[in-house]
């Protein structure tokens, strides 16, 4: 259940690469992903909304979260061009996508802390 | 993870990431590659942090709050002046106008998320070499530009020195015109002109075999040679001895100097021409008409030992206002775009037409233009006037001692014999000796004009027997000096005796010359009773030697000169 949200393969390279980082890497990317989304609901404008859309998708593409990357690109891509109806439902998805793969960030987190 | 490579070279890579999970991130699989890591959350710190610290390679986020990605780029390229600092872009930007923004501000490459270790590492790599041959480049570039001009600089230096010694000469003589570009020299072509004692003018038009610098280095030693004999009165033979002499000795086997050399002599209204590999000059009659080519007969100076070296020049009569025209092989061999040479009918064309002698220089660039189509600057050309001796004047020998110590109740006899007059000419020692009688320096021309026609008449008409009528025309002059030439060699008996007297008078003093030789003397009441006119080109030069002496008078049938030159105190 949880490939659909995270590719696996991606996070088993990022331990590899970070080896004793990897645990900070996670923790990082939960604090920095929460910002992203108070940033998209308090954009001001389009650009902001399209700048937080376009951070998001990139961390969470290195992080592996490919359905939630996905979004972002949406969301920048639909801010960028157009139509800009259905926007706040693009958010939301994006609130429920986060919403799930930080409970599989915080299962890797508990995973690699115990050892 | 790849092992750094052997000739791995940690860079200092500086990231400019505003997300701090792709910061780490990145920043750790850089470090893991073996280099050093700074980081920035904006564009503006990584300015910052560029200026102090200088990284070799920038990874730059494209879209980061206060200064953006383009900016920074901008800025950083800006600091890093000529030196290549390749910027990565980190970006997941997709549309293409937004990537071309990205090479716009000075970006190399991108990177695109989500991030490839090896990827990266291969970028880095590639980056590094580009940084490495740019460096290279400049490197060597300012190290030609150091070399080139610290070439130049030597070169303005030997040529200032160069013309130090080559003003020395008479190239500013009123009926020598010349044209040579500023750095001819530097082309191995040599121009020299200077005047005898007697008053004769030696020229040389040279051009050593090359170009640059080592086809300058040999002007300076043959310049001195040249002007140093000139000066001390040695005819063309032994100063091309000389120069032949030198040049092989110092110059390595593939460089020698082709070289024209004349001797006019304005008095005696004769030239000596000695061509070495020069291009044809030309004697060009007064008025128009066929150009006369003076051929070279002779390998270059510098090439034959001087045992085989052959010394050997052509005489040729001269009347008042002829010319004599001499050039370098960058005319005759300027070659249009089909290869063609301009070669020496076209150039015998031009001097054929030429009616303005005051144009004739023109008239040869202006033909070379036009078959070349552009202009060229390594061309030499020389044209000198047959003129009035008096026009000439050639420049007062300067005399460094006071003549208190002036020698002055003295007589010397010298007897050369037959071995001797083959190869040496005593004419610049004996000069040399009397130019110690002060009172005789204001004569100098005259004497060395008087003493060398006496020994030339008892050398050639006396000891060689040559019949002097031999030179009444100007196509037998050629054959009378041949001749010469082959008595000469075959020299076995004879001598020439020398007797020069000084004595003192009340007020200055007198010098007697006394030349004798083993000749069958002439009649002498005959020849002196010619007709000036008459005795031009075959008349001995007694009538010479009688106008520029105070007394002159012939014994023992002719096998004796007497002459004598007087002066007065000097106040």
């Amino acid at each position: 259940m949880s490939e659909i949200h995270i590719d696996r393969k991606v996070l088993s390279d990022l331990q590899e690469v970070m080896e004793d980082g990897y645990l900070q890497l996670l923790e990082t990317f939960l604090a920095d992903s929460e910002i992203r989304l108070s940033q998209l609901h308090g954009a001001k404008n389009a650009d902001e909304l399209a700048h937080a859309a376009h951070s998001f998708k990139g961390s969470s593409s290195n992080m592996g979260a490919v359905a939630l990357a996905e979004l972002c690109r949406q969301l920048e891509d639909r801010v960028n061009h157009g139509p800009l109806q259905g926007i706040e439902d693009l958010i939301n998805q994006i609130d429920r996508e986060y919403a799930a793969v930080r409970g599989l960030y915080c299962d890797e987190r508990q995973r690699v802390s115990i050892g | 993870m790849s092992q750094p490579a052997h000739d791995f070279e940690a860079l200092t890579v500086l990231i400019a990431e505003d997300g701090a999970a792709d910061r780490l991130l990145l920043a750790t699989i850089v470090r893991k590659q073996g280099h050093q890591v700074l980081t920035a959350e904006n564009g503006e710190q990584a300015v910052t942090l560029f200026a102090e610290q200088r990284p070799h390679i920038v990874l730059l986020d494209a879209l980061m709050p206060v200064m953006d990605g383009f900016e920074a780029a901008r800025q950083i390229k800006a600091l890093a002046g000529e030196a290549l600092v390749p910027i990565i872009f980190l970006t997941s930007l997709s549309e293409e106008q937004a990537l071309v923004r990205c090479l716009e501000a000075g970006g190399d490459d991108f990177l695109a998320k989500p991030y490839s270790p090896v990827i990266l590492a291969a970028k880095i790599k590639a980056m590094d070499r580009l940084r490495r041959l740019q460096a290279t480049v400049l490197e060597q570039r300012d190290q030609i530009a150091r070399h080139h001009n610290h070439l130049l600089n030597e070169q303005r230096v030997a040529k200032a020195v160069f013309d130090q010694v080559a003003h020395a000469g008479c190239l500013s003589a009123p009926n020598i015109r010349y044209l040579q570009s500023p750095y001819a020299l530097f082309n191995g072509d040599l121009l020299l002109a200077a005047f005898t004692p007697a008053g004769d003018m030696h020229v040389l038009l040279g051009d050593f075999t090359g170009h640059g610098l080592p086809a300058a280095v040999g002007a300076m030693p043959l310049a001195e040679v040249f002007y140093g004999m000139t000066a001390k009165g040695y005819g063309l033979a032994e100063t091309l001895r000389e120069m032949n002499a030198k040049l092989k000795r110092i110059l390595p086997v593939d460089m020698f100097c082709c070289a024209l050399l004349l001797n006019l002599s304005f008095q005696r209204r004769v030239v000596e021409v000695w061509n070495g590999g020069m291009p044809d000059g030309y004697l060009l009659p007064a008025g128009g008409g066929e150009p006369m080519p003076l051929v070279s007969r002779h390998l270059p100076l510098g090439i034959l030992t001087p045992e085989r070296f052959d010394d050997t020049t052509e005489v040729l009569p001269l009347a008042l206002g002829e010319r004599l025209f001499l050039l370098s092989d960058g005319v005759v061999d300027t070659s249009d775009d089909n290869e063609q040479l301009f070669g020496v009918e076209r150039l015998r064309q031009v001097l054929g037409a030429n009616r303005r002698p005051a144009l004739l220089f023109e008239e040869v660039l202006q033909a070379l233009e036009g078959f070349r189509g552009r202009s060229r600057d390594d061309v030499s050309l020389l044209d000198i006037e047959v003129v009035e001796p008096q026009l000439l004047s050639p420049p007062p020998v300067i005399y460094s001692d006071s003549g208190q110590s002036s020698p002055l109740d003295w007589s010397l006899q010298f007897e050369f014999r037959a071995d001797t007059l083959k190869r040496f000419n005593p004419l610049p020692y004996l000069l040399q000796l009397l130019q110690e009688i002060h009172g005789l320096r204001a004569q100098s021309g005259a004497l060395h004009s008087v003493l060398t026609e006496l020994y030339s008449n008892a050398l050639e008409h006396g000891v060689l027997g040559l019949d002097s009528a031999l030179k009444r025309d100007a196509r037998s002059f050629a054959s009378y000096y041949q001749m010469r030439n082959e008595r000469l060699q075959a020299l076995s008996e004879g001598f020439i005796r020398v007797h020069l007297r000084v004595e003192p008078g009340p007020r200055g003093g007198r010098l007697i010359i006394e030349v004798e030789d083993s000749g069958k003397g002439f009649n002498v009441s005959k020849v002196l009773a010619r007709p000036v006119s008459e005795q031009g080109l075959c008349g001995r030069g007694l009538n010479l030697i009688r106008r520029l002496s105070r007394r002159a008078e012939w014994v023992d049938e002719g096998r004796r000169a007497c002459v004598e030159f007087a002066w007065e105190a000097l106040a």
